[in-house]
């Protein structure tokens, strides 16, 4: 399908794809990857007080971000799925409230939705940090996925729903049959990419005293004094964590072009 | 074949903001008819053609299938979708689904039929278009010709008492034209009612009831085969003629 081969989705933040044309021993995702890797084990090994006391104290903090990486994304993957529809419906109140949010919702930082969804609205319903966080998180990568799907949505060729229609199919029948998972094909390589922005950002919400992996370093930090060990350890973990996914989104992009042919 | 029309099109006009694509078609077709239209490229063949299962809602005129209008805005445009099947140029067979269920899928969406009703109805399609052993092929694995040979299978699973062909044969390369024609030929062998824009003369010999030439948004000229082709009266229809012969 020559169309859809077109229609590759632009992406325009998030992780470091490794460069595919790039197959060197020496990589610049190889050297970083198992360079991270090294030091992980090496640091530990070489200087055990503190390295090994930070690494044993952060695991907390990793499990409690993926926590509220996967919980965000399967909301935002439900926002984004609506808010795109929206984006693309026909009926114009349904188009305009789903472009207002996107417009609102990307304009303003992820930080300080996450500041007014905790502190100002928490002046009307107090909510658990957890929640919060995780509401913030949804609502701000809602929007992204939102304009994802669309760009998914509107990449599949037009003959596909008039096939569908000429068969006597609704449209909602049409698009959950035929458009959806044509849809979900597509953009499942920038949804990975997303997914990976959205655990980077997700150490925001460590602000709201959330103890993930950023945070738990803070407080190893800040009863050790020992910032530079501590954080040192923190950002090599999180890139290990990035660069595994990104390979991981890599191949899938990979994977699908080979069945493209 | 009856007295009355299967299709019956009144004054059909359709315009594309400034683009008058239709300037007032009248046209009727009869059960069981096979008919042709050529014409230049915008000349509203292919307008008209999508006009009668309302992929192109007209700007004003009516069209009614066995007396159900497709153009009131209060008619169950899906009810007379089932009636009229379409094969498209580009073939449109869904990428994500297997020939089998592309074939199956609106029988069992649209009609609520029983799986098994609907799988082995469609195995008998695909032995009929001459693809049974595709069964399970996914359309990047078909030839063009074998796409289009599936896509009509599909039509003919919903059990339409019309088709419509838009143009089947211009996407394909010329040694897979035939095996579309073929099947083509064999439905209106069968007394399938066939609407085809296409340029095919010697489908239009061997099976064509009408020829209807086209051209701005008007039917310019029509008759048999032979009257067309071997001796036209209007100008346009001459010089259109020279060009494609």
């Amino acid at each position: 399908m020559a169309e859809i081969k077109n229609s590759r989705i632009e992406v325009s933040d998030g992780a470091l794809v490794p460069d595919q044309g790039e197959k060197s021993v020496f990589s610049a995702w190889r050297i970083s990857f198992f360079g991270a890797i090294a030091l992980l084990i090496i640091l530990p090994l070489v200087n055990p007080d503190p390295y090994r006391s930070i690494l044993l104290f952060i695991p907390d903090g990793i499990f409690k971000t993926f926590q509220v990486t996967v919980l965000s994304i399967i909301f935002a993957l439900i926002i984004g799925l609506f808010t795109g529809l929206g984006r693309i419906s026909r009926i114009t109140i349904i188009n305009r409230i789903s472009t207002i949010y996107v417009e609102v919702v990307r304009g303003i930082p992820l930080l300080v939705q996450l500041f007014y969804i905790y502190y100002a609205l928490g002046k009307v319903v107090q909510l658990p940090r957890l929640t919060s966080a995780v509401i913030a998180m949804s609502f701000c990568y809602g929007a992204y996925l939102g304009e994802i799907f669309r760009a998914g949505l509107q990449a599949i060729p037009k003959g596909q729903m008039e096939a569908a229609l000429a068969l006597g199919l609704s449209r909602s029948q049409a698009i959950r049959k035929i458009i959806l998972p044509q849809t979900f094909k597509i953009i499942m390589p920038p949804v990975g990419n997303e997914f990976i922005a959205l655990l980077k950002d997700s150490s925001l919400v460590s602000i709201l005293a959330v103890a993930d992996l950023l945070r738990r370093g803070r407080e190893f930090a800040s009863t050790s004094f020992q910032y530079f060990e501590t954080y040192t350890i923190v950002a090599l973990v999180y890139l290990v964590i990035t660069l595994f996914l990104s390979k991981l989104v890599a191949l899938m992009e990979k994977r699908m072009q080979q069945h493209e042919r | 074949m009856s007295d009355k029309p299967i299709i019956h099109i009144e004054n059909a006009i359709k315009n594309f903001g400034e683009v008058h694509a239709l300037r007032g078609v009248n046209l009727d077709i009869a059960q069981g008819e096979v008919v042709l239209i050529i014409g230049p490229s915008g000349s509203g063949k292919s307008t008209l053609l999508r006009s009668v299962n309302r992929l192109e809602t007209l700007s004003s005129g009516e069209i009614l299938i066995n007396d159900n209008s497709v153009t009131a805005a209060d008619s169950d445009i899906r009810k007379i979708r089932e009636e009229v099947g379409m094969v498209f140029q580009s073939f449109n067979l869904f990428p994500h689904l297997t020939a089998i269920e592309n074939i199956t899928m609106a029988p069992l969406t649209v009609k609520k039929i029983t799986k098994k009703e609907a799988y082995e109805n469609g195995l008998k399609l695909l032995a009929r278009v001459g693809l049974s052993d595709k069964e399970n092929a996914y359309p990047s694995q078909l030839s063009g010709g074998q796409q289009q040979r599936v896509a009509i299978a599909r039509a003919l699973a919903m059990n339409p008492e019309v088709i419509l062909f838009d143009e089947p044969t211009s996407a394909l390369d010329p040694e897979m034209i035939k095996e579309v024609l073929d099947v083509m030929l064999d439905l209106a062998k069968e007394g399938m009612t066939m609407i085809v824009v296409s340029h095919e003369m010697g489908f239009a010999k061997a099976a064509a009831d009408r020829v209807i030439f086209m051209d701005e948004g008007n039917i310019i000229e029509e008759g048999t085969p032979e009257s067309i082709f071997s001796s036209p009266k209007e100008e346009r229809t001459i010089r259109f003629l020279e060009h494609i012969l």
